[in-house]
């Protein structure tokens, strides 16, 4: 797929250009190059995350125009921008809702990664490039929710940066955390560099992209059957194929992104990030935003601090390794019956992970009776994360490589052109 | 495929609720607000009535700080008036600006002098600075009320439900000093807050019988309003930006079957 050029310069000028910038070389080839004809729509978050990740740096370099990170000012600017600043009401929820929204995005993108065995040879590259995506837009939504500094913004800070104090303090844990702080609290310091990071990070994102999608170009895409090209029959070039399939998902996704930000601005926020940030009063219940939820019940199922801080990062980590983990032959689920169940079952412990973390540990799941003084007993929510947290770990160092040794996949078509018409039933 | 995408998102949106569902006290009361829904819009009258509410009760304990008098009178407020879309020109704002002394300065001699309030000005604090409000209220601060209705959750029928939950405490129960009960607070059941409403506490100018329930709801929608000022403007916008889209969804795939007319996939 890599080293042929699409592109002819035909007018003078574009020849000129050719020979000194091939820039016009570039934007066709990166366009106009053959991808499998069978990618359903599973496939276009990849262009919605690429347009989302425009969205929030536009809304973002306007908003820091206005922002102000002091601890005084930081919560009155935040109102100044919804209030006072022509599009202001549009643009700081366009932000806020946009970042959930791409969290949403890239969950549906990883969870196909992992389902069509994206990840698998020769595409090990692309994960990796993806999770490292990843990781700093966890990192860049964390510092990025601090900003407004409400209650949820200073606690979530407060309680994140301590993460860092799970280290022992001989081996610097006090000092990491402290310089992360830049003082002795979560306060004005931290506010100021996190806003500078906020701002940094972005950019990162963008070169990783950048990355991705180089990567991307020299396997091309997988597709839902996950057998490789074989010839041009089993493709079709990028443009205009995809860019019209794309673009109609794109905006299916954009009306969903709509409703959320005109009609239900706070629903991904929580409430007490509209009370300004009081560090002498703890809110009753702190929780991360929803995308951040099944790793903060990884963290709370581990009754050991340390410990718990280690399954969080491990939780994240462990998809790094997820190309050698998977170690069938087959890359596409549909092909695998028994790795296709334990995969929706993956999905769900996800969704149960994310529910668990909204709870308090607790909190009961089900009621199976009442103790002796009356209480009602069951299922606490911090057994289940404990129970779906085993699961986690499980599906990714115990099921996967064995799955892949002893399942007896189902027979694949010879091409992808053949799965395409029709000797087996594709779920376009 | 698409429906798998709405659910997926909806069960998002349903994960994130659940996270407000934690919290103490009693369950709201409900109302039909005249706000909710893609399409609710601020009941004009109430919310002018609210702001009555506002200034002869709550105002006298309660900032309001991020509201301007103009505010009062931009698009989608209680006293916009289309006759004069620049709110500072608009009569009834003047006036009501007029009624608030300002505390301005320093000026030429470097004192502080009072001034009656233009429609620049802020809506001033009740007390010169937090420590002392809380002197005045037994240690307790009477928080700001520009985003009360944003920062509880179900924060308009939890106002509702608070100023009309008033009650005598259980028998058994013993309350704190200064404080009253209350089943609908979100910090427990006992409140610093004394029993701010009674039956005609106000008269309201449009002649409205001033009872507990209507001066709750009257307040409510002002502070919602206060809250969420530009919550018409952006529901308006909203209408048209997914009418467009859906508009443009239709054409991109057309555009789509078009162009994959003759490709088997």
């Amino acid at each position: 797929m890599s080293g042929q050029s699409n592109y002819n310069p035909k007018t003078g000028i574009e020849k000129w250009l050719d020979a000194r910038l091939p820039i016009i070389r570039l934007g066709v080839d990166t366009m106009i190059f053959p991808s499998p004809r069978n990618l359903n729509y599973w496939w276009t978050f990849g262009a919605i995350l690429a347009v989302m990740l425009v969205s929030q740096l536009i809304t973002g370099i306007i908003l820091a125009m206005h922002y102000v990170p002091h601890p005084d000012m930081a919560f009155d600017s935040v109102q100044h921008i919804n209030r006072n600043i022509n599009w202001g009401w549009m643009l700081q929820p366009m932000h806020a809702v946009g970042a959930s929204m791409m969290f949403l995005a890239v969950y549906i993108h990883m969870f196909r990664g992992i389902y069509y065995g994206s990840a698998k040879n020769p595409r090990e590259m692309i994960w990796i490039v993806g999770m490292v995506i990843y990781l700093l837009m966890m990192a860049t939504g964390f510092m990025g929710y601090v900003l407004p500094w409400g209650q949820m913004s200073i606690w979530g800070a407060i309680v994140i940066t301590n993460l860092f104090s799970a280290i022992p303090p001989e081996a610097a844990g006090t000092a990491v955390t402290q310089w992360l702080w830049g003082g002795f609290a979560v306060d004005g310091p931290t506010l100021n560099r996190f806003f500078s990071l906020h701002y940094l990070l972005p950019f990162l994102i963008v070169g990783m992209v950048i990355l991705h999608i180089w990567a991307l170009h020299i396997p091309s895409n997988n597709n839902p059957t996950g057998i490789s090209i074989k010839t041009k029959a089993d493709t079709l070039n990028f443009h205009p194929y995809y860019t019209v399939k794309d673009a109609f998902a794109i905006v299916v996704f954009l009306m969903i992104f709509s409703y959320f930000l005109f009609f239900k601005p706070d629903s991904m926020g929580h409430p007490d990030n509209f009370i300004p940030a009081n560090p002498y009063s703890t809110p009753a219940h702190i929780v991360p935003e929803w995308y951040y939820l099944p790793f903060y019940a990884i963290l709370r199922a581990v009754p050991d601090k340390l410990m718990g801080v280690v399954a969080m990062f491990a939780s994240i980590g462990v998809l790094f390794a997820l190309p050698w983990l998977d170690t069938s032959k087959v890359r596409s689920m549909r092909y695998r019956p028994l790795a296709k169940q334990f995969f929706f079952l993956f999905v769900l412990v996800c969704l149960g992970l994310g529910w668990a973390g909204a709870k308090l540990p607790s909190d009961l799941v089900f009621a199976t009776g009442v103790d002796a003084d009356g209480h009602e007993v069951g299922l606490t929510f911090v057994w289940m994360s404990r129970i779906l947290t085993i699961y986690y770990f499980a599906f990714f160092l115990v099921i996967l490589p064995i799955l892949g040794l002893v399942e007896k996949p189902k027979p694949r078509p010879a091409s992808i052109e053949a799965s395409v018409l029709g000797t087996d039933k594709g779920d376009n | 495929m698409l429906k798998r995408i709405v659910s997926l998102a909806i069960i998002a949106s349903f994960s994130a609720g659940a996270v407000f569902a934690a919290g103490a006290g009693a369950k709201n009361k409900t109302q039909d607000w005249h706000f909710e829904g893609m399409s609710g819009t601020y009941d004009k009258a109430a919310a002018q009535r609210g702001f009555q509410v506002y200034q002869e009760v709550c105002a006298a304990c309660h900032s309001l700080k991020y509201v301007a008098f103009y505010n009062l009178g931009d698009k989608g407020a209680p006293f916009y008036d289309p006759e004069y879309p620049n709110p500072n020109d608009n009569p009834v704002i003047k006036a009501i600006a007029k009624m608030f002394t300002i505390i301005d300065g320093p000026d030429e001699s470097g004192e502080m002098f009072e001034r009656p309030g233009i429609t620049a000005d802020k809506l001033p604090n009740p007390y010169a600075n937090e420590m002392a409000a809380k002197a005045s209220n037994m240690g307790a601060l009477p928080p700001d009320l520009s985003l009360m209705t944003r920062a509880r959750a179900d924060g308009s029928n939890y106002l509702y439900s608070l100023l009309t939950g008033y009650e005598d405490p259980p028998e058994g129960m013993k309350l704190s000093p200064g404080m009253s009960y209350n089943p609908y607070f979100s910090g427990g059941n006992q409140i610093a807050m004394g029993n701010p409403l009674s039956e005609g506490r106000v008269e309201y100018t449009d002649g409205t019988e001033a009872s507990v329930d209507q001066m709750a709801k009257d307040v409510v929608e002002f502070l919602t309003w206060a809250a969420d000022p530009k919550m018409e403007q952006r529901k308006r916008t909203g209408w048209v930006v997914l009418i467009y889209l859906f508009l443009l969804a239709l054409l991109l795939y057309g555009s789509y079957r078009a162009v994959w007319r003759d490709v088997k996939h």
